[in-house]
């Protein structure tokens, strides 16, 4: 589905879902931008996570992992150096990546859950020096007040960069997923016994994966620098990685789109229901055992089955 | 081209193949028959790599190839379809070939959609939603979208309409027209003996007899005893 609507008829309406985003800072205030851009970007990291773990099968638990070093790496760019802060932008998600092909490349050898387990524990490795090197990292404070470039400072062009680095990412994470690369990932996540016999060498393209998981991970992050100028060792903690798989689920982890709307819902629930109560998590609790019962495919898959279903009819060529 | 000797493979620890040994020379289609359970599959297998043998060698244009991975083997040029003819149901008919690593621009989509027109009119469908027999040549076409040099066979006619197995045999001879090489299990004798020149018959995880189609035909002891025809 998502390719008719990436094609012909569809494309109209995806410029003017794009025009209409542009034109959102004439009209909202500076609170719903500022929330808008956390869901952007959070929207992109959750995508970047479902590249591997909704398309790829491999089940990657610590993504936030990825998600801090990219904030890190460009906030201590930013603080620590005199070099140019569009620098700091490419170097964050590197490290990301990089840290993508050190932890991928020990864990690829495992396999499911224990891939898993073992890629939390190196996770909270990560997280726990991130958290106690004082002297670097800033450990539990963080860094605050990140000087940013001008250009950037005002709350509306920090939505505008999100907006416009976000969309970027997203066709090119869509582009590899539609690529051969991708349709392999899926073969692989289907059946890798398979994938072996018409000669893919599957650990390979795994990592691969990751690492490319792992730098948009990292840019969702530079992003974060950019929108909130801190950084803190929670952004690397494992609740946070537990909240992205939670997007993925609720938005529907065999669609693109998906996670970028559980992600939407997660924060739009969070920003407004703990208003209200500090028990927001129940209310999350509540709605993620409902999507889990009634829409094992996620909002948006639950969407999209509507849509085959009631409006197009399959096609039989014969 | 291919040259098996003496192996043993085991399935943790039943001893499932005893001291198989076959060879398969260049442009050949040679049959691997026997009853359900015989061997077949795991001779398959344990060629490619899927269980490899505990004892014994494989090779291939001269190089051990025993134990290696079998990504490895494809792209050395063995082609395997396996028996359960599983297509990857989530993606396309085109997504299907396009993932396999190609080794030889020579075989390319085009020619295997020319080889399977059936294939070539069904491109965008979802692999899942083919029947049998149109998985059965996706499969196969997978393999071949590698150029391989040696195609291992496992039962392609299994569950098949009599129809479709008539199409099937008629595009494995021109496989072998092609100069592919072909090893061929199958239960179903009369329908192997179309397509082969040589011939092994294995019952519990042993070659019991080998030669050339005529002398299988000459023996009936052989076809009574293993074959059931």
């Amino acid at each position: 589905m998502l390719r008719d609507m990436l094609e012909g008829r569809g494309r109209i309406w995806w410029a003017a879902v794009v025009i209409f985003m542009f034109l959102l800072p004439f009209i909202l205030p500076r609170f719903y931008l500022y929330l808008l851009s956390i869901i952007l970007l959070t929207g992109l990291l959750a995508t970047s996570l479902n590249l591997v773990l909704g398309y790829g099968g491999i089940f990657q638990f610590h993504h936030a992992v990825f998600y801090g070093a990219g904030a890190y790496g460009t906030a201590l760019i930013l603080t620590k150096t005199g070099l140019s802060p569009w620098i700091s932008f490419i170097v964050g998600p590197l490290v990301s990546a990089a840290l993508g092909l050190i932890m991928g490349w020990i864990c690829i050898r495992l396999s499911k859950l224990y891939f898993a387990m073992l890629q939390i524990s190196l996770g909270s490795l990560v997280w726990i020096i991130v958290y106690r090197w004082y002297s670097f990292t800033g450990g539990d404070d963080g860094i605050h007040g990140i000087p940013l470039p001008d250009i950037l400072s005002s709350s509306n062009n920090a939505y505008y960069f999100t907006l416009v680095v976000t969309l970027i990412c997203l066709f090119a994470m869509y582009k590899v997923i539609k690529s051969p690369f991708g349709s392999a990932l899926q073969g692989i996540r289907d059946n890798p016994v398979r994938c072996e016999m018409i000669g893919i060498n599957v650990k390979r393209h795994q990592l691969l994966a990751l690492i490319i998981a792992g730098f948009f991970a990292g840019v969702a992050g530079s992003l974060f620098v950019v929108v909130d100028n801190t950084v803190f060792p929670d952004m690397l903690f494992w609740t946070l990685s537990l909240e992205i798989c939670i997007m993925c689920l609720l938005g529907g982890w065999f669609t693109f789109l998906g996670p970028m709307l559980g992600a939407a819902i997660i924060i739009a629930l969070r920003t407004f229901v703990s208003t209200y109560t500090t028990y927001w998590a129940l209310v999350l609790g509540i709605l993620m055992a409902l999507v889990i019962f009634f829409l094992p495919n996620g909002v948006l898959g639950y969407i999209e089955e509507k849509i085959k279903k009631g409006f197009i009819e399959p096609v039989i060529k014969e | 081209m291919l040259d098996v000797k003496g192996i043993h493979t085991y399935y943790g620890l039943s001893h499932i193949l005893f001291d198989v040994s076959l060879t398969v020379s260049k442009g050949e289609v040679v049959g691997l028959l026997g009853r359900n359970g015989a061997g077949k599959s795991t001779t398959m297998r344990s060629i490619m790599g899927l269980t490899p043998p505990k004892e014994g060698s494989v090779a291939f244009n001269g190089e051990d190839i025993t134990g290696r991975k079998p990504y490895l083997l494809f792209r050395k040029g063995i082609g395997y379809v396996p028996d359960d003819r599983r297509v990857f149901a989530d993606l396309s008919v085109d997504d299907n070939l396009d993932i396999v690593h190609n080794r030889e621009a020579a075989w390319n989509k085009d020619r295997v959609y020319g080889l399977f027109p059936a294939l070539g009119e069904i491109k965008t469908r979802r692999a899942g939603n083919l029947s049998g027999g149109e998985q059965q040549m996706l499969t196969i076409a997978r393999a071949l979208m590698g150029g391989p040099e040696l195609l291992l066979l496992d039962e392609p006619t299994e569950g098949l309409a009599p129809l479709i197995v008539r199409d099937l045999e008629e595009q494995i001879l021109k496989l072998r027209d092609a100069g592919i090489s072909i090893l061929l299990s199958e239960q179903n004798v009369r329908s192997a003996l179309k397509m082969i020149s040589r011939a092994y018959v294995i019952d519990n995880g042993s070659i019991r007899f080998e030669g050339t189609v005529s002398e299988l035909e000459a023996n009936e002891e052989v076809k009574k005893k293993y074959l059931m025809v």
